[in-house]
């Protein structure tokens, strides 16, 4: 058929109540296949109740979903039997060891034992788990739980890949592993749909990310698109002794930048150039505690946009 | 049963496989002790005073019973604290439900695991009170059947509220309060004529008392048609309902 290419994903008007408590409140976006598409936002913005529905197993309150161009109300498992889904909280089998999670799970999907025998060990091979193949899941480290529920969420080798905040409470090295594991999936050409509350997370890994808050898209477009729109190249960090200093300092950087944010600790100067900034800021006579320049990131877009930073 | 339940019942045998050496006493031993003091021990003394329990000899009358009795006992664990762990400890059915499975196969392809290990624990059992010389019948073979009828007709309801339940509080409750007396009054250990005028409807109410009725009348070949469908209708009433009622918390309960 001609057109344009089916989306793998595609919401209208999404939205999710609880009770009256208002989740997703009817947000608009495509997710085309092969990209890795993320949700940035904070807590309770609504990211993992989007997920869920996308998951097909939480049923729309009101707009429309279409999954690898089906109705998830009508075709939930089949839509299911194509995606792999590693929800933010673990779900593995306490019950079993690692690769028994790896088979079981194949077999929730009809997959034959053959077939579930060479991906079990490729997938062990992938989450560097093939040493603890007969541990139980219990002991494991959080980073090696993570791999395993990611590897689970392949034994079908799915199309798209449902990643609910993958890293959240993992130390560096183990984040940075998972990032690797990620970017290879992508770079074989699955498409990824990811949450997150790490801008450097979203940075990493998506082509393109909404902005989520209160159930709402705020902004849309890839981290550098996002970035260029609502913040700038460059941005200086102002710290003040004391918030009376802060207040103090305010009308005298008035103007300094194309856009002044204070904060509680500190004021930040959204710019094209940060030196040129700092510059005028010295000659208007303000001397905070402490000076940095830096690159305008997706926290400043956040910033910006709902004028909350992602970790309130 | 649909495929897709089947998988659960395969996860449910995968556990067992790794666990079984410690559920062997609960399901294989301890009724036979049971039977062997109760029928042996207590019938001894129960014959030996002349006096037949409703016309049967005491290891008679109770080895249906406690059949039946044990076959509730296993259906009310597996319905509860398993659910709970499934649903919120370890979210595990949160996990099937991501795959084609659906919350109905979850609670079925769990049924289907109970009534399965029913069948295995009765069939011992069974085989244990025969040789003692507790089933006259070779009809009891259906003692086999009645016991996972009236162990299913205790899981479908029972499932069907604890997935509805954030807590376990009142698990325990419904196992001495609920249970428990079932277990002792429902006609397993002596006629429920034994009663109190008041508390026979109650027995006479109890799924129990039916699946207890149901698995005598198989040990003891004493089918009288009417008797036995009104049992089995019952117990297929509560089952049916219970099951209805469950597809709808267990969906209710995993779509969040
Ligand atoms: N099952 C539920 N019942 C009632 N309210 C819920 C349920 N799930 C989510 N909510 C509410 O919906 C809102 C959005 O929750 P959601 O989990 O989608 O946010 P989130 O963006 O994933 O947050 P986090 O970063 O903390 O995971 C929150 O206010 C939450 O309390
Ligand atoms: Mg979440």
């Amino acid at each position: 058929m001609a057109g344009a290419p089916e989306a793998l994903v595609e919401a209208r008007s999404l939205t999710k109540h609880f009770g009256r408590h208002v989740a997703v409140d009817g947000i608009d976006f495509r997710v085309e296949r092969g990209e890795a598409f993320g949700f940035l936002g904070p807590n309770g913005a609504g990211k993992s109740s989007t997920m869920r529905m996308i998951g097909c197993v939480s049923p729309l309150t009101g707009g429309e979903l279409r999954v690898l161009g089906m109705d998830p109300s009508r075709d939930g498992p089949r839509i299911r039997a194509r995606l792999g889904v590693v929800p933010q909280e673990d779900t593995l089998d306490t019950e079993l060891t690692v690769s028994d999670n790896l088979a079981i799970y194949g077999r929730y999907f009809g997959l034959s034992r053959a077939v579930i025998r060479e991906r079990t060990e490729e997938l062990l091979e992938f989450a560097k788990l093939t040493e603890r193949r007969h541990d139980r899941v219990d002991p494991l480290s959080g980073g090696m739980k993570r791999r395993l529920t990611i590897a689970r969420a392949l034994i079908n080798r799915p199309e798209a890949l449902l990643l609910d905040e993958p890293t959240t409470g993992l130390d560096p090295q183990a984040r940075h592993l998972l990032w690797d594991r990620l970017y290879r999936l992508k770079q074989e050409g699955v498409t990824l749909v990811l949450t997150t509350h790490y801008m450097e997370e979203a940075e990493q890994l998506c082509d393109r990310l909404v902005i989520m808050d209160r159930g709402r898209i705020a902004a849309e477009g890839s981290p550098r698109e996002l970035i260029a729109r609502h913040a700038t190249r460059e941005v200086v960090e102002l710290r003040f002794p004391s918030a009376g200093d802060l207040q103090a300092a305010l009308p005298r950087l008035a103007g300094v930048a194309e856009r002044v944010e204070p904060l509680a600790d500190r004021v930040l100067a959204y710019t094209g150039d940060g030196d040129a900034t700092v510059a005028t800021i010295a000659g208007n006579g303000v001397h905070p505690a402490s000076v940095l320049v830096r690159r305008g990131t997706l926290e400043d877009v956040f910033l910006v946009l709902t004028g909350r930073t992602l970790e309130d | 049963m649909p495929t897709t339940a089947l998988r659960v019942v395969e996860r449910e045998a995968r556990v067992f496989r790794r666990l079984w050496r410690g559920t062997v006493f609960s399901a294989f031993v301890t009724p036979v002790l049971f039977l062997a003091a109760l029928g042996l021990g207590l019938g001894g003394l129960v014959d030996e005073g002349g006096g037949l329990v409703a016309g049967l000899p005491y290891l008679v009358f109770v080895t249906p019973g406690l059949l039946a009795a044990t076959a509730m006992q296993t259906a009310a664990g597996d319905a509860l604290w398993p659910v709970m762990l499934g649903t919120k400890w370890a979210r595990t059915f949160h996990a099937m439900v991501a795959t084609p499975l659906r919350p109905s196969d979850v609670y079925t392809g769990l049924m289907a695991w109970t009534a399965l290990r029913i069948t295995l624990s009765a069939t011992v059992f069974l085989i244990v009170g025969a040789a003692l010389g507790g089933v006259p019948s070779a009809w009891g073979v259906l003692a086999v059947p009645a016991a996972v009828l009236c162990g299913t007709a205790f899981f479908a309801p029972l499932a069907a509220y604890s997935a509805t339940q954030h807590t376990e509080v009142s698990f325990p409750l419904i196992m001495r309060l609920g249970v428990m007396p079932l277990f002792l009054f429902s006609g397993t250990f002596f006629p429920v004529e034994q009663l109190p005028g008041w508390a026979r409807p109650v027995a006479l109410a109890s799924p129990l008392w039916h699946g207890v009725e149901l698995a005598r009348s198989a040990t003891t070949g004493t089918f009288d048609g009417s008797g036995a469908v009104g049992h089995v209708l019952v117990l297929v009433a509560v089952l049916t309902l219970g099951w209805y009622a469950g597809t709808r918390t267990w969906a209710r309960r995993l779509a969040g």
